[in-house]
């Protein structure tokens, strides 16, 4: 599904595919090095009792680099198939406007614990993105962490991070 | 005919009430799964699987497995009523059914597309009853440099059958094996790419992998496409059930070409999705109504349907007989196995004969509770799609994160999983395949070791891997997988200069 038809509404200003294409081949490579080094160091050979640590994993990295090498040379000198824009800003915003608030829900479990998180979380994405009245937006926040407390806590009893408020209710 | 002496056996043990009401919640959250953009089978299994740790592997594994039919048939719900495709394989279901569904005859269309799904799973299954324990029997003789030919033979089919380019997909599966070596390796317990920390001592479990990459990464992309749905009404009721079921054995050709397709790609792992494609395009080529093909002809439903289930039935005959999973699923499943303390292989077949025969006999049983359960609540399911995506994309980041956090309960692995999350967003976008990557991951360990104790016995020549016929030969067929585009090309070119004049035009 990789729909960089430049023909698209407002899609002409973004991110070029030829430049994500280049920086994602270009971070592979470095990880082929990376393990390719790091098995170095271990030990890529032969020992007495049979092939060393790095053994296997050496040419894995070497083939890594090989692939992503490829990829680069093709994106350098064969540029027709991959013109057009990756994600025009817009769509960039909205992927963003997803992926930041799931980043400070990730960090806020830490502290409050996943129930209170996730109620928060999903209630300010319904706040930003659907404009739901509080009518709505109360109760299905709240609904959700609840059912997930039932289910995992009190039925399957596996146990999620827990927070202040946990504790203040006894759990 | 001990197969069938087995698979009594195996009735008796699916045929519980207990098993029975797993397989009930397994369909019923499978279609969910299925329906809901960014949870796949693959992922809906992953999210689950920690759930299962304290059940009986029997039941746990037919609850999974059912949640993998639900998954397949729930995709098709939403490629013909909302032309979304919930699942890869259903992109083909789209090209007919979504215009059946605009032209009014959405419940022909989806009753088509179950019916047929439920035919292609049907015979993948006695394809699997049958064929499994032959080559769980022939593969008992196995030594580690057949089993690494075989992890060979899979990858090659990746690298020959897939549709994204052999640069991409080898990328995608060396990076898996490379995540898969982080950490300890438990041969020489030399520390492996830990660069000193404590968090990468376990490695990348490959259940995280599969969460962030399938899951986070396709609400970015869901995201990005835009948050509204627009479905097609659909009703099914015993009228239009049974004349759908009246003109569907016209298409019984078909539905066979489409079978035996998944069935091959399903076992040699090509994966339900080129499956669906191939079956399509081949329907589209021999079908005496070719040209309608697109304007919703019930047969280009037909076609792709049967294939992917097919495939992602028959995915599960290697990974029980040799412990290759043939699609992602299969491999969550595979992770499954050796969690709940099942070794998967050959030996599983002697030594776990309830396990295997229960879940053979809850793939019959799992697949015509699947088929009712459709038919009957279709119109709930299209009623979860018109829930607002801003409601959904929290919650399913909401399960995906207490999914990855319950596989160690490390809160660690569930900031791991955002990151693969961008991983899969970027991935799915420059047509880097995740099917490759995820089994790879999984797979490392044990083509690693299978490859270490083959250069053991050949004191570290790579001779071994022709040594005999049968490793020859699965090598050999392994590197005309690799090499396949190029000999098609080859071969097509060859045809071409002989018959100049009756030349085909190319079909997509």
């Amino acid at each position: 599904m990789s729909d960089n038809d430049p023909a698209e509404d407002d899609s002409q200003h973004g991110v070029s595919t030829k430049a994500v294409e280049m920086v994602v081949a270009a971070a592979i490579l470095m990880l082929g090095l990376v393990v390719m080094a790091d098995s170095h160091r271990v030990g890529a050979g032969w020992a007495s009792d049979g092939p060393q640590a790095g053994y296997f994993p050496f040419y894995i990295g070497l083939i890594l680099c090989f692939a992503s090498a490829w990829t680069l040379w093709r994106t350098l000198f064969s540029g027709k198939d991959i013109a057009g824009v990756f994600v025009s800003h817009k769509k960039l915003r909205l992927v963003l406007s997803v992926f930041v608030p799931s980043m400070i829900y990730v960090a806020a479990t830490y502290f409050i614990g996943i129930y209170v998180a996730s109620a928060l979380f999903i209630g300010a994405f319904m706040y930003w993105h659907g404009r739901f009245p509080w009518t709505k937006i109360v109760p299905v926040s709240l609904l959700v962490p609840v059912a997930v407390f039932l289910l995992f806590e009190v039925w399957f009893l596996v146990p999620l991070p827990k927070g202040p408020l946990e504790t203040l209710i006894g759990y | 005919m001990e197969e069938i002496n087995s698979l009594m056996q195996g009735f008796s043990v699916a045929l519980t009430y207990h098993n029975l009401l797993f397989m009930l919640v397994g369909i019923l959250l499978g279609v969910l799964i299925g329906v809901l953009p960014g949870l796949g089978g693959a992922n809906g299994v992953a999210i689950l699987l920690p759930l299962t740790f304290t059940m009986s592997p029997t039941s746990a594994i037919i609850m999974l497995s059912c949640i993998y039919w639900g998954a397949l048939f729930g995709g098709a719900i939403t490629s013909i009523l909302f032309n979304i495709p919930g699942e890869p394989w259903s992109v083909a279901t789209t090209f007919d059914g979504h215009p059946m569904a605009k032209a009014g005859r959405a419940g022909e269309a989806l009753t088509a597309a179950f019916t047929s799904s439920f035919v292609g799973a049907l015979i993948a299954v006695v394809v699997i009853t049958f064929l499994a324990p032959l080559v769980a029997k022939f593969s008992l003789q196995f030594g580690p440099p057949e089993f690494f030919a075989v992890q060979l033979l899979t990858f090659c089919s990746f690298i020959g059958l897939g549709k994204g380019h052999p640069a991409k997909t080898i990328a995608a599966m060396m990076l898996g094996f490379a995540l898969a070596a982080v950490g300890l390796d438990t041969v020489t317990g030399t520390l492996r790419m830990t660069f000193g920390t404590h968090e990468l001592l376990r490695g990348f479990d490959f259940l995280i992998a599969v969460i962030g990459l399938f899951g986070i990464g396709e609400i970015l992309l869901t995201m990005e496409e835009g948050l509204a749905f627009k479905g097609v009404h659909a009703r099914i009721n015993p009228h239009v059930v049974w004349q759908t079921w009246k003109q569907l054995p016209k298409y019984w050709l078909t539905a066979l070409r489409g079978t035996l397709i998944g069935c091959w790609m399903g076992i040699t792992p090509g994966g339900a999705t080129p499956a669906s494609f191939m079956s399509y395009g081949i329907a589209k080529r021999f079908s005496r109504d070719g040209e309608k093909f697109g304007t919703g002809q019930m047969e280009g439903v037909v076609a792709p349907e049967t294939a992917a289930h097919a495939a992602g039935t028959s995915a599960l005959l290697p990974m029980l007989t040799l412990g290759i999973p043939g699609s992602p699923t299969a491999a969550v499943l595979l992770g499954g196995l050796l969690i709940w303390g099942l070794q998967p292989g050959p030996l599983l077949f002697v030594e776990q004969k309830d396990f295997v025969w229960g879940l053979i006999a809850s793939m019959y049983l799992g697949n015509i509770v699947g088929l009712i359960i459709v038919l009957t609540t279709v119109p709930w399911w299209a009623a979860i799609l018109r829930v607002p995506f801003s409601i959904i994309a929290p919650v399913i980041v909401v399960i995906c994160a207490i999914g990855a956090y319950t596989v160690h309960n490390a809160l660690l692995d569930v900031a791991l999983m955002l990151v693969f999350g961008v991983v899969g967003y970027l991935f799915k976008k420059l047509d880097y395949p995740l099917a490759p990557l995820v089994l790879a991951l999984v797979l490392g360990d044990m083509a690693e070791s299978s490859f270490r104790q083959s250069m053991l016995l050949s004191r570290g020549e790579v001779s071994i891997f022709w040594s005999n016929g049968l490793v020859g030969s699965i090598c050999g067929l392994a590197m005309l997988m690799l090499f396949w585009p190029v000999i098609s090309k080859l071969l097509a070119r060859l045809r071409r200069g002989n018959n100049d004049l009756d030349e085909a035009r190319p079909v997509e």
